[in-house]
C-alpha cells in the first residue's frame, strides 16, 4: 500500500524526470567507473592468484653464468627457501616459414618434478625426455604461425641451425606477458617461447650438469631482501646476474603494472562525478523544497512531524541515488566485461576467475547513497526548520542590494538585460560556484582524459621520431670490435651501420642496489640516441653518467655522486663513476655514458654488441634472410614495424576511447548546465515573460539564460584547465611504475578540445532548456505568482 | 481631452476566445465588437471569469483570438506573426500588471532602462520616473519599494516607450485605498498630459468615475458601453 506522501514523491519524481536523469547519470558514470574498473582488477587480482598459486610462479629469479646444478639444493637451503629450480635458458632465432624475417625466441628447459614455473598444456603434450627434436612453444606465439602439434620449424640454437618438432602449446605463469628482452611492445609473431627437455637444452649449450637460471619459492612470512642477499652470495662466484624479487619479473611487473592502473582509475575518477553528484542533488532538491514550501507548511500543519517530512526527502534523494547506482552498476560491470575480454587477449591466461563486482556493487550503494544524502542534507534540514506558518507564506521577493559590484557594473554601462545576467549571478552566489565548480570539473576530466593521448605522442614521438631512427637493430651473440659494424655496411640493403653496446648492471649506492642496463653511445651516432622528455638530445659529457631522474631518486644519487657499477656479464668488471647529468625520461631506466668514457674505463678496445641499421625499404626481405643465416646475430627488433603496429593499435582504440572520454565528461558539463538552466527558468520564468510582454523578442530573452549560463561556462573554463592540469599530474604520479613514466605535457590541443567539447555541451544543454522558454503562456505566467 | 471626432486606436469585430482544456471548452470571449479611440481612457468592468483580461491580452498581442478580427489602426492584429507582435509591443503597448511584474535584479531606473534601450523614441528614464513622482528613489531595488512605489515603476516603465496605447490589468489590486489613488493619479495624468489612450481593468467599481468611457463584460459578451458625463479625480474617489 502506497501512502499519500509515496505517492506525492513519486509524482514529484516524474515531474523532475530530466533532472532526475540528468543527475543519475553523472552520478552513474562515476558508479560505472568504479565496479567497471574494480570488478576488472579483482577479476585479474584472483585470476593471477589462482594461476601463480596452481602453477607455482617463483618468488625470486637470478641468472647465472653457468653454475652446477648442485647449487640448486644449495639455494634451497637458504633461510626462507621453500622450494628451488634450476634451469638453462638461452636466446635463439627462429625461421618459421611464411614470414620473411628472423624471430627470437628463449628457450627454457622444462622444469624438474616437482618444479616451479610450471607449464601448462593446452594441447598436445610436453616434448618427451631422450628426443632431441622436439619442444613445446608458448600458445600465442605457436597461434599466431599456425604451429600445431606435429609441425616443424628451423631454429638457430647456439649457433647451429636444427630442425625442431612441435609436440605441444603451453602457458606459464612466467608469461602471462610476453616480451622479448629490450622490446617496448609484446610482438606474438616475432618473439616465442620454447621449452624443452633438460637433456636437450644441455647438450646444445654444452651445459652437462650445469645451469643458468635459478628460481625460488619462499617460504611463508620469509624476508624476500635476505633471501636475495644471500642467493647473490651463493651465485657470485658463479656469475650471478642479480637475483630480484617478482617486482623485476618482467611479466608480473607489467600485470602490477596494469592492476595499479586500474585502481587508480577506480580511486581517480569515481569521486569527482560523486562530488558534482551531489552538488546537483543540492541544487535541484533546494529548488524543490523552495517551491513545496507551501505543502510542506500544510503538512506541518495537518501533523507531519518535521521527520516524516525530512524521510520524505531523503527518500527523493535516494532514489535519484538508486537510479544512478543501478545505471552505474549495470553499465560498469558491462564495461569490466568488455575489459576482461581486452585483457584475456593481453595477458595470456589459461582461465578466468571472474569477480562478479559484489564488492564494487556495494561500495557504489553506499557512495551513491552518501553522494545524495550529502547533496540533500542541508536542504532538507532548511525544509525542517521551516515554521509551518511561515512557510505558508509566500517567499518574500529576492532582496538586491547595491554593493560594490555595483558600482563596477554601473560605471561599465551594460545593457540592462547584460546587468540582469550579473545581478543574478552575485545575488545567488553559491548557485552560480556549482556551475561553476561543475563545468570547471567537466573540463579538467577532458583535459585529463585527452593528456594520455598527449603522454602517449611524447613517449612515441620521443621513442620513434627521436631517440630510435633505426628500421632495426641487431643484438650480436657477443661483443666484437667495431670492425664488425664496417661488416654489416655489407649486408643487403644497409645505407647506414652504428655500433652500440649494452650491458646489465647492478648499481650499487651505498645499501641501495638497483638492477639495471648501461648503455653506451657512441660519438656521432644519428640513428639510436638518448633523448630527453622534452625531446632534445642528449650527448653523454666525455666521461661520468647519465641517469634518468626517477633511478637517480631510487638510488638516492646527485649529480656529483659516484656510483658503482657491477657489470653482470663478461667481463663482469666493477666501475666507479661519477655522474654528470640526469635526465627526465618516460620509458627508460637506463644508465647511459659515452663509449670512449665506457671503454677508457674499462680500459679496454672499443666493443659494440649490438649494431643499428638503416636500409632501403624495398631490399629488407633480402636482408631479413641474410640475418637469419648469421649466427653471430642474436636477435633483431624491427622497429619500423614496431611503429607500425604500435600506430596501429592505437588507431584501432582512439576514437574509441576519445568518443567515451569526451562522452563521460560532456556529461557532466550536460548535468550541471542543463540542471542550473532548469532552475533558472522555473525560477525567473515570470520574469521572463515580462520581457517578452514588454516587447523583447525570444532570442533577446533566450540571452538573459543563455548568456548566464555561457559566461558561467567560460569563466568555468581556466578553472577547468588549472584542475585538469592538477589532475593529469596526479594521474602521472598514479599511473607511473617502475617500467613507464607517463611524460607530463598537455598540449594546447588537449585544452582547446576540452574546452571545445565543454562549451558546445554546455550551449546545447542550455539551448534544451531555452526551448521550454517558448512555451511559457505569457498571459498565464503574468498572473501566476509563485 | 475627449477630441469631439475621435480616431480609433483599436477595432474588433466578433471576437471570440475558447480555452480547451480536456474535454470541456471554456468561452472567455464571445463576439466582442470594440471600437476604442485616441486619448481615452476606458475602465473595463466586470466579474471574475467575465473576459476582461483576455479582452486585454487580445488587444496587447499576447493572446489571439479563437475567430474574429483585431485591428490596431489599420493593421489586423490577427493576422501578425509572432515576431510582428513582439515588434507591436514592444513599439506601441504599454502594460502595466496587478503584480507590477518588475525585475527584481534591476533598479527602478534600470527596470525602466531595460525598455528604453529597445524602445524607438522614448523619453529618459529618470523623466518617466519623475513623471510617476519617484526622482528621488530611482536607484532602489524593488525590494526596498513599497508596493504603489513598484506600481509607479512600472507605470514609468510602461510610458517611457511613448506607447500608443496603455494596458492596465487591475494595477490596484494588490494595493490599499490609499496607495491604490497614488497609482491612478499617476495613469490618470499620463492619460491628460500624454495623451495615451488607457484601458483599464477593474472589478473595483468605484473606480468608473475617472474614465471617459466604463464598458462592462459579462459572460463573454459586452454588457454595457457607457460615455461618462461628469469625470472625477483620481484623489476623489473612495473605496
Amino acid at each position: 500500500m502506497v501512502g499519500a506522501l509515496d505517492r506525492k514523491l513519486l509524482r514529484d519524481l516524474g515531474r523532475i524526470w530530466a533532472q532526475t536523469l540528468a543527475i543519475a547519470l553523472v552520478l552513474g558514470c562515476g558508479i560505472m567507473v568504479l565496479v567497471g574498473a574494480q570488478a576488472t582488477q579483482q577479476t585479474l587480482i584472483d585470476t593471477q592468484a589462482a594461476w601463480y598459486e596452481r602453477h607455482r610462479f617463483a618468488d625470486v629469479f637470478s641468472s647465472v653464468s653457468r653454475a652446477p646444478v648442485s647449487m640448486v639444493a644449495d639455494a634451497a637451503r637458504i633461510e626462507g627457501v621453500a622450494q628451488a629450480e634450476g634451469r638453462i635458458t638461452f636466446m635463439a632465432m627462429v625461421d618459421v616459414d611464411g614470414m620473411d624475417e628472423p624471430a627470437s625466441a628463449q628457450v627454457l628447459s622444462l622444469p624438474r618434478a616437482p618444479g616451479l614455473n610450471l607449464p601448462l598444456v593446452r594441447r598436445g603434450r610436453l616434448p618427451a625426455p631422450g628426443n632431441v627434436a622436439e619442444v613445446a612453444l608458448n600458445e600465442p606465439f605457436a597461434e599466431a604461425h599456425g604451429l600445431y602439434p606435429g609441425a616443424r620449424f628451423r631454429a638457430v640454437l647456439n649457433g647451429q641451425m636444427r630442425e625442431l618438432q612441435v609436440t605441444g602449446w603451453v602457458l606459464s605463469p612466467e608469461f602471462v606477458y610476453t616480451m622479448a628482452p629490450g622490446a617496448i611492445l609484446p610482438d606474438d609473431r616475432r618473439f616465442g617461447l620454447i621449452w624443452m627437455p633438460e637433456a636437450t637444452a644441455a647438450a646444445v649449450m654444452d651445459m652437462g650438469g650445469a645451469i643458468n637460471e635459478v628460481a625460488l619459492r619462499l617460504a611463508r612470512g620469509a624476508d624476500e631482501r635476505a633471501v636475495i642477499a644471500a642467493l647473490d652470495a651463493l651465485l657470485d662466484p658463479w656469475g650471478g646476474t642479480g637475483a630480484h624479487g617478482r617486482d623485476r619479473q618482467v611479466s608480473h611487473a607489467f600485470l602490477e603494472g596494469e592492476l595499479q592502473q586500474l585502481g587508480v582509475m577506480a580511486g581517480f575518477m569515481p569521486p569527482i562525478f560523486l562530488l558534482v553528484a551531489a552538488f546537483l542533488v543540492n541544487m535541484v532538491l533546494g529548488r524543490l523544497i523552495a517551491l513545496e514550501r507551501v505543502q510542506i507548511g500544510l503538512l506541518k500543519a495537518i501533523g507531519y512531524s518535521a521527520r516524516e517530512i525530512g524521510w520524505h526527502y531523503l527518500k527523493l534523494a535516494l532514489l535519484i541515488g538508486a537510479l544512478g547506482w543501478a545505471a552505474g552498476a549495470g553499465l560498469g560491470l558491462w564495461i569490466a566485461e568488455a575489459m576482461i575480454g581486452l585483457y584475456a587477449d593481453f595477458f595470456r591466461f589459461p582461465f578466468l576467475i571472474r569477480s562478479h563486482g559484489t564488492q564494487a556493487l556495494w561500495l557504489g550503494g553506499a557512495l551513491a547513497a552518501a553522494t545524495v544524502l550529502l547533496g540533500a542534507g542541508r536542504a532538507v534540514w532548511a525544509a525542517l526548520r521551516l515554521p509551518p506558518a511561515e512557510a505558508m507564506q509566500p517567499p518574500a521577493p529576492p532582496g538586491f542590494s547595491r554593493g560594490p559590484a555595483d558600482r563596477v557594473l554601473a560605471w561599465v554601462r551594460f545593457r540592462q538585460t547584460t546587468m540582469m545576467i550579473f545581478r543574478s549571478i552575485l545575488r545567488w552566489p553559491a548557485r552560480a560556484a556549482i556551475t561553476l565548480v561543475g563545468v570547471a570539473a567537466s573540463v579538467g576530466v577532458l583535459v585529463m582524459s585527452y593528456f594520455i593521448f598527449d603522454s602517449v605522442d611524447v613517449l612515441t614521438d620521443s621513442i620513434f621520431g627521436q631517440a630510435n631512427r633505426q628500421h632495426m637493430t641487431l643484438a650480436l651473440s657477443q661483443a666484437q670490435t667495431e670492425q664488425v659494424v664496417r661488416d654489416a655496411h655489407a649486408l643487403p640493403g644497409v645505407l647506414r651501420a652504428e655500433g652500440g653496446y649494452a650491458m646489465p648492471v647492478r648499481l650499487v649506492n651505498g645499501h641501495q642496489t638497483w638492477l639495471s642496463a648501461l648503455q653506451g653511445h657512441f660519438p656521432g651516432a644519428t640513428l639510436a640516441r638518448l633523448v630527453d622528455d622534452a625531446g632534445q638530445v642528449v650527448t653523454p659529457p666525455e666521461d661520468g653518467l647519465v641517469l634518468p631522474e626517477t633511478l637517480a631518486e631510487a638510488l638516492g644519487l646527485d649529480i656529483g655522486d659516484r656510483l658503482r657499477l657491477e657489470m653482470l656479464a663478461a667481463p663482469r668488471r666493477v666501475l666507479d663513476l661519477p655522474v654528470r647529468a640526469v635526465i627526465t625520461q618516460g620509458l627508460g631506466q637506463e644508465v647511459h655514458i659515452s663509449a670512449p668514457a665506457l671503454f677508457a674505463a674499462m680500459e679496454s678496445v672499443p666493443q659494440v654488441n649490438m649494431i643499428h641499421l638503416s636500409v632501403r625499404e624495398d631490399q629488407i626481405p633480402t636482408l631479413h634472410a641474410a640475418i637469419k643465416t648469421t649466427p653471430a646475430i642474436a636477435g633483431l627488433s624491427d622497429w619500423a614495424d614496431l611503429r607500425r603496429q604500435f600506430d596501429a593499435t592505437l588507431a584501432e582504440n582512439l576514437l574509441v576511447m576519445v568518443s567515451i572520454y569526451t562522452a563521460i565528461g560532456a556529461l557532466i558539463a550536460v548535468g550541471v548546465v542543463y540542471n542550473a538552466a532548469r532552475i533558472q527558468v522555473a525560477e525567473r520564468s515570470y520574469e521572463l515573460a515580462t520581457l517578452r510582454v514588454m516587447g523583447f523578442s525570444r532570442r533577446q530573452v533566450g540571452y538573459v539564460l543563455v548568456g548566464e549560463m555561457m559566461l558561467l561556462t567560460l569563466v568555468a573554463v581556466p578553472l577547468g584547465w588549472v584542475l585538469g592540469y592538477a589532475l593529469a599530474q596526479g594521474l602521472v604520479v598514479g599511473m607511473s611504475t617502475d617500467m613507464i613514466q607517463l611524460p607530463f605535457h598537455i598540449s594546447r590541443r588537449t585544452f582547446a578540445l576540452a574546452t571545445l567539447v565543454v562549451i558546445v555541451a554546455a550551449l546545447g544543454a542550455v539551448l534544451l532548456v531555452r526551448r521550454r522558454l517558448d512555451r511559457v503562456d505569457l498571459a498565464t505566467a503574468l498572473k501566476a505568482r509563485e | 481631452m475627449h477630441s469631439a471626432t475621435p480616431l480609433p486606436v483599436f477595432r474588433t469585430q466578433g471576437v471570440t476566445r475558447a480555452y480547451r482544456t480536456g474535454a470541456i471548452t471554456v468561452w472567455a470571449l464571445r463576439g466582442v465588437d470594440l471600437t476604442l479611440n485616441e486619448s481615452e481612457m476606458v475602465v473595463l468592468l466586470g466579474a471574475s471569469g467575465s473576459g476582461k483580461s483576455t479582452l486585454v491580452n487580445i488587444l496587447g498581442g499576447l493572446d489571439l483570438p479563437t475567430d474574429g478580427q483585431v485591428f490596431f489602426r489599420d493593421r489586423e492584429l490577427t493576422r501578425a506573426s509572432d515576431r510582428a507582435l513582439t515588434a507591436f509591443r514592444r513599439d506601441h503597448v504599454g502594460f502595466v500588471f496587478q503584480f507590477y511584474n518588475l525585475v527584481p535584479s534591476l533598479t527602478a531606473r534600470e527596470n525602466v532602462a531595460l525598455v528604453t534601450e529597445i524602445a524607438r523614441n522614448p523619453m529618459r528614464p529618470e523623466e518617466a520616473l519623475e513623471r510617476v513622482g519617484l526622482g528621488a528613489r530611482m536607484d532602489h531595488f524593488p525590494a526596498e519599494l513599497s508596493g504603489g512605489e513598484q506600481q509607479r515603476v512600472a507605470i514609468a516603465r510602461a510610458i517611457a516607450k511613448r506607447p500608443d496605447v496603455m494596458l492596465c490589468d487591475e494595477p490596484t489590486g494588490a494595493l490599499d485605498s490609499a496607495t491604490g489613488v497614488q497609482v491612478l493619479a499617476a495613469l490618470h495624468e499620463v492619460n491628460r498630459d500624454l495623451g495615451t489612450a488607457t484601458v483599464l481593468i477593474t472589478h473595483n467599481a468605484a473606480i468608473r468615475k475617472i474614465a471617459h468611457r466604463v464598458i462592462v463584460l459579462a459572460d463573454g459578451k459586452i454588457k454595457s458601453d457607457e460615455v461618462n458625463a461628469t469625470r472625477i479625480a483620481p484623489e476623489e474617489v473612495v473605496w
